[in-house]
């Protein structure tokens, strides 16, 4: 069988990666803002799952492993935040979190 | 295999795409689950199933569910499906679009040029994930429990909603 | 040891300047009075060695100063006659100041750097009089300005302090620069600036009434002229009555006005070289008395008559310089110096007892309750008047007028002018003591001066009454002592032919003056003071004309101020202010363009990231 080749895996990642960022940069909503996040750390992820399969080593899915508790980690915190926010601002707007103006 | 490979690949890109264009956030969360699912896919086609498990236990199952449960405590109404129209014109999407696309570009340039010879399949089973995460690994697993630590208090803290007490004479102020 | 007479008061100066703060409050005036003190006594000291050895002068070279191009100023001090005169009065005079000082200050915050500044004072009026070289001379010339503009302004959170002391320097220094361009002349004509070889010399290198001397005459007259605040040049000294009473006594009665007297009986020899401008010297002394004079007779507050006599006294002393009165000149300045110093502490005195108050119109009936300022402000008050016989005043202004009338450069316009001005200085001295001392109180006193200021005064006092017996005229004694003593320093004086015998009639001529403006004061101001009233309502027109110093202050602005502020508002358009704007409007701009990217929203941010990132790979990738 043959193997996928490096080059295809990372240009997937690539893509994810880009469709998170427009995601991120376009979306008001904090609730989608945090979605992407997870988009583009997911992609990331897979990076690096490529990249231990090309190596044949276990080192890409020991460093996904730590790239997933850290996603988890930084999603439970972001939403403790976001309930913070909005219980503050009382929408989802993340324009509206703009005191730091100026 | 490569064929599965496109195959799960076109489906990750296009539930992805979906994930960003929903107005609803639910609908977002069902597709972002879809994406996650086929990546697994592609993982376990990448001889690294026991990353492809743990994308499915954790990402889609764990962190996906705890976006859905604070959306519930949220509330979060039909308004909002009309709050995102009117926050998405299509000319929303211009800008960033054009900044990711160069990003993109550059990207795949870079790829073209990196000639990296395919090397056999060999599945790196759970057995020597293991191995390797509690061996040189070690150090990086206390600190991902430092960090998971981290997280639950931190989020437990901020999370917390106090009752504001309000001096009486401010109580008018604020009425 | 001659070099510590100014080193001492320049000590003073540094330890207070350094430690002036930290000393406890008792300590500034000991520093401060014992310099000038210690001073004093060696002035004493030098003065029995130099008139016990017979010796005419006394050099002392410190140090090499300037070497350069030809010009060799050195740090060296000469001591003779007309020094030691000068050293006494600055000394004695100054010691008493310091310690009347001491009581008057008391209260004041800047105590250390009063004390301070005077030190610097003393020090460098010792400097210009004790300078062998007309380089040094400058240097305690411009010292001195210096230290009369930082205590004409003393009490600088006033405005209008820090304004007469800028007008006191601006004034002075124009008279400043005329004498420096003097002095680059004599350098340029002789090739040196040392005193005694420009006396050597001049007499060769010129004919008697050469252009090139007069002109440097002329211009070393200027800088006098800025200095000692006559005409054209005197406008600063009565708004320099801001600063305090001690400062107006030390700087603008007994020494630094006197500077320019001291100049020109310096350099008496270019004088004599260029009788244009001895007679310029005489004509300038001639017209500021009589103008000063009329200046003083009207005003209202009790420093500024002293200020305008000031002017008008040493505008006797110019005089009399132009009529080749030379030492007659020193032994005015010298009385002058005991009595004006006397009038300003008493005036000082006054004012505070009254609580700041200085109109004297307000003032009154402090006969009675301030008996020891009353008599030793009368003592002064008859020697500025010059009562006969029992002032020194009589003596030194008597000499004046008599060689103006028989003296060979003498003149008969000079002593009606002088005659004038002694019946003018009757009058308005009279007038201020009867204002002042005499009527009904109109301001009460609010506390009466202690011992440390009641004792300089007299001491002044004292001086003034015995300080003219050294000279006494033909007709009473005759005694010389004092001309002897500066005569191998400055030419003697020679009579016309045939004027010795009239000399008692000028004399009785002289008392009956001065003892008719007494009278005429006290019938104006005491027995009908209702007359001096209607008199002023009369002569209104000429009563503001003499008020406002001559509008001689309006004339300045209309000649200088005015152009030079017109010229400059449109030099403030210029294209160098341009750069300067130019660079803050740039800096205005781009905070205006960078605070816009500080939008506070997330999505800015992120942007600004991507952008990042895209630039840093692009220039990854490029090169």
């Amino acid at each position: 069988m043959n193997t996928v080749p490096v080059e295809y895996g990372l240009v997937l990642a690539g893509i994810l990666f880009t469709l998170g960022l427009v995601s991120v940069l376009t979306r008001r909503n904090i609730i989608f803002m945090l979605i992407s996040v997870e988009i583009m750390l997911n992609a990331s992820g897979l990076a690096f799952i490529v990249a231990g399969a090309r190596w044949m080593q276990p080192d890409g899915q020991v460093m996904f492993i730590f790239i997933l508790t850290m996603a988890a980690a930084e999603v439970s915190v972001g939403l403790a935040l976001i309930l913070q926010i909005y219980h503050q601002l009382k929408t989802l707007d993340s324009d509206a979190a703009n005191k730091m103006k100026g | 295999m490569i064929t599965t490979f496109y195959i799960a690949s076109v489906i990750a890109i296009i539930s992805t795409i979906m994930v960003i264009t929903r107005y609803n956030m639910i609908h977002a969360l069902l597709y972002l689950v879809v994406s996650f699912l086929s990546l697994s896919v592609v993982f376990f086609i990448l001889g690294a199933p026991f990353a492809a498990v743990l994308e499915v236990i954790v990402y889609a199952g764990a962190i996906v569910v705890l976006i859905i449960f604070v959306i519930m405590m949220l509330n979060i109404r039909e308004e909002s499906v009309e709050e995102e129209k009117r926050w998405l014109p299509p000319r929303a999407w211009i800008g960033p679009s054009v900044l990711s696309l160069i990003l993109l570009a550059e990207l795949v340039y870079v790829l073209t040029f990196v000639d990296a010879a395919p090397s056999g399949v060999k599945v790196v089973n759970a057995r020597a994930v293991g191995l390797s995460l509690y061996g040189p690994y070690i150090i990086g697993v206390e600190l991902s429990g430092l960090l998971l630590m981290a997280g639950i208090v931190g989020a437990y803290h901020l999370g917390r909603q106090k009752k504001k007490v309000v001096h009486r004479f401010l109580e008018k102020a604020e009425e | 040891m001659l070099w510590l007479i100014p080193a001492l008061p320049f000590a003073g100066a540094f330890i207070l300047v350094v430690g002036g703060s930290r000393l406890p409050k008792g300590m500034i005036p000991l520093v401060g009075v014992s310099s000038v003190a210690l001073s004093a006594v060696l002035t004493l000291a030098l003065a029995f060695d130099f008139v016990g050895s017979g010796a005419t002068s006394y050099d002392q070279r410190l140090w090499d100063w300037l070497d350069v191009a030809g010009l060799s100023a050195a740090f060296s001090l000469h001591l003779d006659a007309l020094t030691l005169v000068f050293l006494f009065v600055i000394t004695f005079v100054g010691s008493l100041i310091h310690i009347y000082s001491a009581e008057f200050m008391s209260d004041d915050d800047g105590y250390a750097r009063f004390f301070a500044y005077l030190n610097l004072f003393v020090s460098a009026m010792l400097i210009l009089v004790l300078a062998d070289n007309l380089v040094l001379l400058y240097l305690g010339w411009e010292g001195v300005g210096l230290c009369s503009y930082l205590l004409i302004g003393f009490w600088y959170k006033e405005e209008k302090n820090g304004y007469a002391s800028r007008k006191a320097f601006i004034t002075t220094r124009v008279g400043d620069t005329a004498m420096a361009i003097g002095l680059f002349l004599l350098f340029q004509e002789l090739n040196t600036l040392k005193i005694h070889e420009v006396a050597a010399i001049a007499p060769s290198a010129w004919t008697t009434g050469s252009p090139v001397v007069t002109l440097i005459a002329l211009l070393l007259l200027g800088g006098a002229v800025g200095k000692s605040a006559q005409l054209p040049l005197q406008t600063w000294l009565p708004d320099a009555m801001a600063g305090p009473s001690p400062v107006s006594a030390l700087i603008h009665a007994a020494t630094m006005v006197t500077a320019g007297v001291y100049l020109i009986a310096r350099m008496y020899m270019l004088f004599e070289l260029a009788p244009l401008a001895q007679l310029a010297v005489g004509v300038v002394g001639a017209v500021t008395l009589l103008m000063a004079g009329c200046s003083a007779l009207t005003q209202y507050d009790l420093k500024r008559v002293l200020a305008y006599s000031t002017i008008s006294q040493i505008g006797y002393m110019f005089l009399a310089l132009g009529i080749g009165a030379w030492s007659a000149s020193i032994f005015h300045f010298m009385i002058h110096a005991f009595f004006k110093a006397l009038l300003f502490l008493a005036a000082g005195a006054v004012i505070m007892a009254l609580h700041h108050e200085h109109d004297m119109f307000r003032m009154g009936g402090l006969r009675k309750k301030l008996p020891a300022v009353y008599w030793t402000f009368l003592t002064g008050a008859g020697s500025l008047a010059a009562l006969p016989l029992i002032t020194s005043g009589f003596y030194s202004k008597d000499q004046i007028l008599w060689i103006a009338w028989a003296g060979e450069k003498g003149n008969t316009w000079f002593f009606l002018a002088a005659l004038m001005g002694a019946f003018i200085t009757a009058i308005y001295t009279a007038r201020m003591i009867f204002l002042t001392f005499w009527g009904e109180e109109k301001t009460h006193v609010s506390h009466a001066p202690g011992v440390q200021m009641v004792l300089p005064l007299v001491a002044l006092a004292i001086l003034s009454t015995i300080g003219g017996f050294v000279e006494l005229p033909h007709t009473m004694g005759h005694l010389t002592a004092f001309s002897d003593f500066l005569g191998p320093v400055l030419p003697g004086v020679t009579l016309r032919p045939g004027a010795e015998e009239s000399e008692w009639i000028l004399q009785s001529i002289a008392a009956i003056v001065a003892l008719s403006g007494v009278g005429l004061g006290y019938y104006f101001y005491v027995a009908k003071p209702v007359m001096a009233d209607s008199l002023k309502r009369q002569a209104g027109f000429i009563h503001q004309f003499w008020f406002s110093g001559w509008a001689m202050d309006k004339l300045y602005d209309l000649l200088f101020v005015r152009p030079f502020v017109f010229l400059s508002n449109i030099n403030k358009q210029d294209i160098i202010d341009k750069l300067y704007a130019g660079i803050v409007s740039v800096s205005e701009t781009m905070h205006r363009m960078f605070s816009f990217t500080q939008s506070g929203m997330l999505r800015w941010y992120l942007a600004g990231i991507v952008i990042g990132a895209i630039a840093v790979i692009t220039i990854g990738l490029v090169s």
